[in-house]
């Protein structure tokens, strides 16, 4: 514990890893099957959703018409348009506490962060459950009892297509946030 | 009974050992047992080499793979295709315009990739027509056909296309001379009458755009094959002639009298400076230079109608001639640009000439006579020496950077390796039958990858599985990295190849493309997203502005089109992945059927002759519901009055609006 930086510190460095959240995708989901060598990757960030190429949204929405699964519209999804400003504002109290240097202070933002990162994980699981349920009545390919919710965490099997979904450097840098911010709260109480 | 069993099979194996060791005898002596594995790609694994083999009087060029020998693609240039409609569909038929009107067909002979430093950069290929004096590029990112020029006033256009060593020019004769300019004559006033020409044509070092440059006049021989010198003799091309007899008829007789014919050698720097100096004259003539816009994919055709053309009498020091064997078929230039070989096909000794000795014989001044004013240097002064009695019948010869030459010898039918300094035969192995050209990966540049040879033989006869009459033309492949030639495969090859050239997979795998950005498509045309797919006439002109995507086309009913009505269907392909093409094919289309590949546009005219409703449909079995993927044109009687209608099942409006706010994103992204 002695050796650790001190509070106003290592606040700083979660601040700095919530920054990196700019840089890094949160989460990744993989797709693989016998016809893409190399795979299909969406990465999932704090304000936008890429992959591997520039189309692969394009492409996955050609896949998914088939079997009914709405497109993805990343312009309509609400979430990747108020995650980055609460990640601003989570940025500036941060900041504002590392200032202020008090242990309550580091507390309240920890345990703000982690609420706010179990709903954000909450709110992508009810995407993914949208998305691999809210099938189109009229879809060329239906497999009965069938749903194409990939997984949360972890592989599934889906059709021909192993889906693996994981966190990306991004999920890295907000639970390390949170690590730094826990941190800050015990260095200062054990300082005293 | 089991004893007369094994004793039958035994017979019957020993039978069949002796039957193949009896054909083993006259064809593949020298196969061993790890033959098959020194050819063999697992599955999954890549080629070592890309060769790409000239058509022929197919037109077109084939890509293989090697050691593998397994064909990768067929890439149309001369002759129209009419299964992706290439030299049909309203983009690509200005490929075929000339001074002749519309030629949809040619013979195609030699390849030659463009280079940097007299190594293969893999940019582009060119090919030449033989029969419609053209010269053809190819871009080797797309592997497509996208430029042919046209050189006016030449015949048989088969000493084409010899590329220098920084891709600075292609050089090319004429293969028959005839009057320039053109005019009725008497055929028997030849000697009088009948010119060659040797073209240079520049090439845009950025776009590698073929412009001529100049052409110079010459006697009235056959000019059959040329190179390029490089590294030394860099500067200097080398043309091969045969008919200094100039006979004008049963050639096989008249032009094979002389003990030797000339080699044409010249100094194109030289050239240049007379060019700059003024000292040409220029000629009206008319040739077409059809140019493919990168971004729409459309050809664009423009006739030239004048031609710079210097003549040797005016420009002294320019080009000289000197004797080699009887009727040559090439002449090649080792990896140091010192020793030519001359390829006499009619004769039994090979001449190996040394640049530094001909350059000394010019200042020297050590000439034999002239012939129309062209200084014909002494024979022994230029020659390095002779490769005695290597075989029967020497047609073209490559190097492997370690010193030695390989000749294919047609009569004989084999290749021979030989040391070019000592002249020396090392070694030589039967071909199946009778081989033209062969090819070694970059065995013509500074740098050979010495390691595989292919011999293309003119002969199958008995090599394959028969298939009547027409067949297949045969290659041999060798591995020649030992002191003795290997023969390791036998494969049939699409006819009939000249001549090849092989690059290392490396140079040109990375820079293949996957499919066109569909931001890239400036075609006036093009469909940019399905909400922008329409119908419109312009008088009796039906433009279809239509998309394909997995797994419809947009639109799929279509009302309102009249007998007489010109139907231009523009099929834009708006998927952005590699490998999913879609294909379109109209009933009763009486030209071709289209092959988009994606973010491209491609245009079929349709000319409905009759009332009724037709189907089109997607030719590529592009996914899971291909099958479905069609849709019903409407043809009325000519002047009645259903109104023009189109559309698509409103239940994909989803699909409709991903693709447009894909397309928007993708400009926006092309435009920041």
């Amino acid at each position: 514990m002695k050796n650790l930086p001190s509070p106003k510190i290592l606040m700083l460095l979660a601040v700095a890893s919530l920054a990196a959240l700019f840089f890094f995708p949160l989460w990744q989901i993989r797709l693989d099957a016998a016809q893409f060598p190399g795979g299909l990757q969406l990465h999932i960030w704090i304000n936008k959703v890429s992959g591997t190429d520039k189309n692969i949204i394009q492409n996955i929405n050609i896949l998914n018409h088939y079997i009914g699964m709405q497109a993805i519209h990343p312009d309509s999804i609400p979430e990747l348009k108020y995650f980055p400003l609460i990640n601003y504002l989570m940025i500036a109290l941060g900041l504002l506490f590392a200032w202020i240097n008090k242990s309550i202070g580091f507390f309240g933002w920890t345990v703000l962060l982690i609420a706010l990162g179990i709903s954000g994980l909450y709110d992508f699981y009810l995407w993914l459950y949208d998305y691999g349920h809210n099938l189109d009545p009229k879809a060329p390919i239906k497999v009965e009892g069938m749903s194409y919710m990939p997984p949360l965490l972890g592989k599934k099997d889906l059709l021909n297509f192993k889906v693996q979904s994981y966190p990306h450097w991004g999920g890295f840098f907000l639970g390390l946030a949170g690590l730094f911010g826990a941190l800050a709260f015990i260095k200062s109480k054990y300082k005293k | 009974m089991v004893l007369y069993k094994n004793t039958l099979s035994l017979m019957v194996s020993v039978l069949l050992t002796s039957m193949v060791a009896c054909k083993n005898k006259d064809s593949s002596q020298l196969i061993h047992g790890d033959a098959a594995q020194q050819a063999y790609v697992a599955p999954g694994e890549y080629d070592e080499f890309y060769a790409f083999l000239s058509g022929g009087y197919s037109g077109q060029i084939t890509v293989y793979g090697l050691p593998s020998g397994r064909l990768f693609k067929e890439i149309p240039v001369f002759s129209q295709y009419p299964e992706n409609g290439y030299g049909y569909s309203e983009e690509t038929k200005n490929l075929f315009n000339t001074s002749y009107g519309f030629v949809p067909w040619d013979d195609s002979h030699h390849i030659e990739l463009s280079q940097q430093n007299g190594e293969f950069d893999g940019r582009w290929l060119f090919v030449n027509g033989n029969n419609t004096p053209r010269i053809a590029r190819v871009d080797l990112s797309t592997f497509e056909t996208v430029e042919i020029l046209e050189i006016p006033d030449v015949a048989g256009l088969h000493c084409s296309p010899f590329i220098t060593e920084n891709s600075e020019y292609l050089v090319s004769g004429t293969r028959f001379s005839v009057p320039i300019p053109q005019e009725d004559v008497p055929i028997d006033t030849y000697k009088e009458n009948f010119k060659g020409l040797i073209n240079y044509v520049s090439l845009d070092q950025e776009h590698g755009h073929m412009e001529l440059a100049f052409q110079i006049e010459m006697p009235g021989f056959n000019y059959d094959l040329a190179r390029n010198g490089k590294a030394v003799s860099h500067g200097w091309s080398f043309l091969t002639t045969y008919n200094s007899e100039q006979a004008h008829s049963l050639l096989e007789v008249n032009a094979s009298q002389m003990d030797k014919d000339l080699m044409a050698i010249v100094n194109w720097k030289k050239a240049e400076e007379y060019l700059a100096a003024g000292k040409f004259t220029e000629r009206e003539t008319s040739y077409y230079h059809n140019l493919m816009d990168e971004g729409s994919g459309i050809v664009n055709s423009e006739e030239k109608t004048t031609t710079k053309i210097l003549d040797p009498k005016e420009c002294p020091d320019m080009v000289y001639f000197i004797p080699v064997p009887k009727s040559p078929h090439g002449c090649d230039i080792d990896p140091t640009g010192e020793y030519i070989v001359g390829n006499g096909k009619l004769s039994a000794d090979m001449s190996v000439y040394s640049f530094s000795q001909i350059m000394q014989a010019i200042e020297e001044e050590n000439f034999d006579g002239e012939f129309d004013g062209i200084p014909i240097i002494n024979y022994e002064a230029g020659l390095h020496g002779i490769v005695q009695k290597p075989g029967l019948g020497p047609l073209h010869t490559e190097f492997d950077g370690r010193g030695n030459a390989y000749t294919t010898f047609f009569i004989s039918s084999e290749v021979v390796k030989w040391n070019v300094e000592s002249k020396e035969i090392l070694d030589r192995q039967s071909t199946f039958y009778s081989p033209g050209h062969l090819v070694i990966p970059g065995g013509e540049t500074r740098n050979p990858d010495g390691k595989y040879l292919v011999a293309m033989n003119k002969i199958t006869k008995d090599r394959f599985l028969p298939t009547g009459p027409e067949m297949m033309h045969s290659a041999q492949l060798f591995d020649i990295s030992g002191e003795k030639m290997e023969l390791i495969l036998d494969f049939p090859t699409k006819a009939e190849p000249h001549y090849a050239q092989a690059i290392a997979a490396d140079k040109l795998m990375s820079n293949s493309k996957k499919f066109y950005p569909i931001e890239d498509n400036t075609h006036p045309y093009a469909t940019m997203g399905e909400g922008n797919s329409r119908v419109e006439r312009e008088g009796d002109e039906v433009h279809v502005y239509m998309t394909a995507m997995r797994s419809h086309l947009a639109p799929d009913n279509i009302e309102g089109i009249k007998v007489g009505d010109k139907v231009f269907f523009h099929l834009t392909n708006l998927e952005q992945d590699w490998d999913v093409p879609h294909g379109f094919a109209m009933q009763g289309a009486t030209n071709a059927e289209l092959l988009v590949m994606p973010g491209q546009t491609r245009t079929l005219l349709w000319e409905p002759k009759k009332p009724g409703v037709f189907a089109f449909y997607c030719t590529d079995f592009c996914s899971a519901l291909h099958q479905e993927m069609s849709g019903y044109a409407r043809v009325s009687a000519q002047g009645s009055d259903v109104p023009l209608k189109w559309g698509l099942n409103e239940e994909l409006s989803d699909n409709r609006e991903a693709a447009n706010t894909f397309y928007e994103q993708a400009k926006a992204r092309a435009s920041r």
